[in-house]
């Protein structure tokens, strides 16, 4: 699936909400149920600091793809963490930087991405866009 | 301006045009006080009045506007010198805010200190009182010891007297806490750390908006405070120095206004408090610094305390209902900050469920990463009450965390 048809299946999903609580309780939702990294890569070297919530980002490069895996010590946050990982993992560095996150917007999200609310995210999407960079460069050489 | 005869809360928020706004549909309700406390019509009408009918360049023109701008600015002065009892009005000093002032301070300290000197911080300060006195050290070799704090959030006067007998120059400490509320005993501070020797200079940024402190009688050497806590609007404040101490520091920064005479081969510095206030002031601000004292002066701190202990304690007889919910900071001595935390919910995730229902409160560090150290927590949430805050608003922000709690566990 590519990154646009994930992105637009989220879209669709979050358009059933009516408010903003609904959206709210099922991000929360996905930041209970999901298993998001393996515990041996919740290390500082992976943590991505956020003033408020710490979030952990790991990549691993197979056939091609880069695959995600991240968590947060806060629910919410973790719950836009599991949406942006299931946006980006198993995609091609070039498919990543070539993408945009719009869809946050468009699933009335926005808020988080903001730098003000300091939450790790926005770093974040600029450490899965470096990674993708760094596993385009090591392979095209 | 009108001395109000009474307090009365619901005439007090008319004053205030924000507090009719609405945040996602929802009647704002503000408890982020300590962070920036808002404007009053008065206040908002004194900066829109500079703008329309006296803006000019102050201390040099000939010209009428000059004229009024300068005076207006120079009123504020005195109305600072005098609602801060300052001896002269020369000792107060107008900065961009806290931060600014004490930089101003630590940039002189770095011609006094010399390696091996002590200076003394408290446990419980916010970063900009911190950070400057870091770099300080950095560049004159002087060694930065902490003054300890017990659970309750208090300074440890024990620790602080062994601390004292080792002979510091400088001793920095804040009024009161922004992390936790707590009120300093800066008196008695003061009083020891002069036994020794030790100059004292005291961040009252928190402390401002909730009572009216007398450098004279705290007898402190400097005394900052950034007029957007009190009332008043962003990017000025201001620095409260004695006199001897104002000669003694060499000049901050370069520029206009801070001279006397300036040639290739030498500059003279202008006299108190232009030699430390290089450049085109913010003009505007440091007369709206002025008219929000005056606004607070009008209402009176003894009521505004009075008001806001009420408050205080109803909070926190409401918040300590909660289950699991634990409070930081439990200082008798103390204003009407709470900072929190509840069994399993994140501060952050807390924050943005009371933002979705109109509540304004601070989450995380608020810049006072220690102090998080200390309680072994990476943040809490903080709800902080003014005079314009209500009971009500309280019971609404209550029913707002059980949600919350509802929504997160």
């Amino acid at each position: 699936m590519t990154i646009e048809t994930v992105q637009n299946n989220i879209i669709e999903e979050f358009s059933m909400f009516e408010d903003w609580m609904e959206r709210y309780e099922y991000m929360i939702e996905l930041g209970k149920s999901l298993p998001l990294i393996d515990s041996v890569y919740k290390t500082d070297e992976n943590i991505i600091k956020g003033c408020q919530s710490k979030v952990w980002l790991h990549a691993s490069y197979d056939n091609g793809a880069i695959n995600f895996t991240a968590d947060s010590d806060a629910i919410i946050t973790k719950g836009i963490v599991a949406i942006l990982i299931r946006v980006f993992t198993n995609q091609s560095p070039d498919d990543i930087l070539a993408s945009n996150t719009n869809f946050i917007d468009a699933i009335g999200l926005k808020e988080h991405l903001s730098p003000t609310r300091a939450n790790g995210l926005v770093s974040m999407i600029k450490q899965i866009k470096m990674y993708a960079l760094a596993y385009q460069t090591k392979h095209q050489s | 301006m009108m001395n109000r005869k009474e307090f009365k809360v619901e005439d007090i928020r008319k004053d205030f045009p924000i507090l009719k706004r609405e945040v996602n549909g929802k009647p704002l309700i503000y408890f982020d006080n300590a962070a920036t406390g808002q404007t009053p019509q008065q206040v908002i009408d004194v900066i829109s009045h500079y703008y329309a009918h006296y803006n000019a360049n102050i201390h040099r023109g000939v010209h009428q506007l000059s004229q009024e701008a300068t005076d207006q600015y120079e009123a504020a002065r005195q109305t600072l010198q005098q609602h801060f009892n300052a001896k002269h009005p020369h000792e107060i000093i107008f900065t961009s805010g806290t931060t600014h002032s004490i930089n101003l301070v630590a940039h002189g300290f770095g011609s006094i200190l010399k390696p091996g000197d002590l200076i003394l911080v408290s446990a419980m300060e916010h970063h900009s009182n911190i950070v400057p006195w870091q770099m300080l050290c950095e560049t004159t070799g002087a060694v930065m010891k902490v003054i300890p704090m017990t659970q309750e959030g208090e300074l440890d006067l024990q620790q602080l007297d062994v601390l004292l007998s080792e002979q510091p120059k400088l001793v920095f400490v804040n009024h009161i806490s922004n992390a936790l509320g707590t009120i300093n005993p800066i008196g008695v501070i003061t009083k020891k750390a002069h036994d020794v020797g030790a100059a004292v200079l005291i961040d009252g940024a928190q402390a401002c908006p909730h009572i009216k402190p007398d450098v004279q009688a705290l007898d402190v050497d400097f005394y900052v405070t950034s007029a957007h806590k009190m009332c008043g609007p962003t990017g000025v404040g201001m620095l409260y120095a004695k006199e001897q101490w104002l000669k003694k520091l060499p000049p901050y920064q370069g520029g206009g206004e801070m001279i006397s005479e300036v040639t290739f081969e030498k500059t003279t510095y202008a006299d108190l408090p232009h030699k430390f206030e290089a450049g085109t002031p913010n003009i505007c601000g440091g007369i709206a610094f002025g008219a929000a004292v005056d606004y607070m002066n009008a209402i009176g701190f003894d009521a505004i305390a009075a008001y806001e202990n009420e408050l205080l304690a109803y909070a926190t007889k409401k918040l300590s209902a909660i289950e699991g919910l634990k409070i930081y900071g439990t200082s008798p001595n103390k204003t009407s900050v709470i900072s929190f935390n509840i069994d399993g919910v994140h501060a952050y995730d807390l924050g943005t469920i009371v933002d979705k229902l109109g509540i304004a409160i601070r989450t995380g560090q608020h810049c006072a990463q220690p102090v998080m150290d200390f309680y072994g927590i990476s943040g809490t949430a903080r709800a902080s009450f003014a005079f314009y805050n209500t009971k009500t608003e309280i019971d609404q922000f209550v029913t707002a965390i059980e949600r919350a709690k509802r929504m997160l566990s």
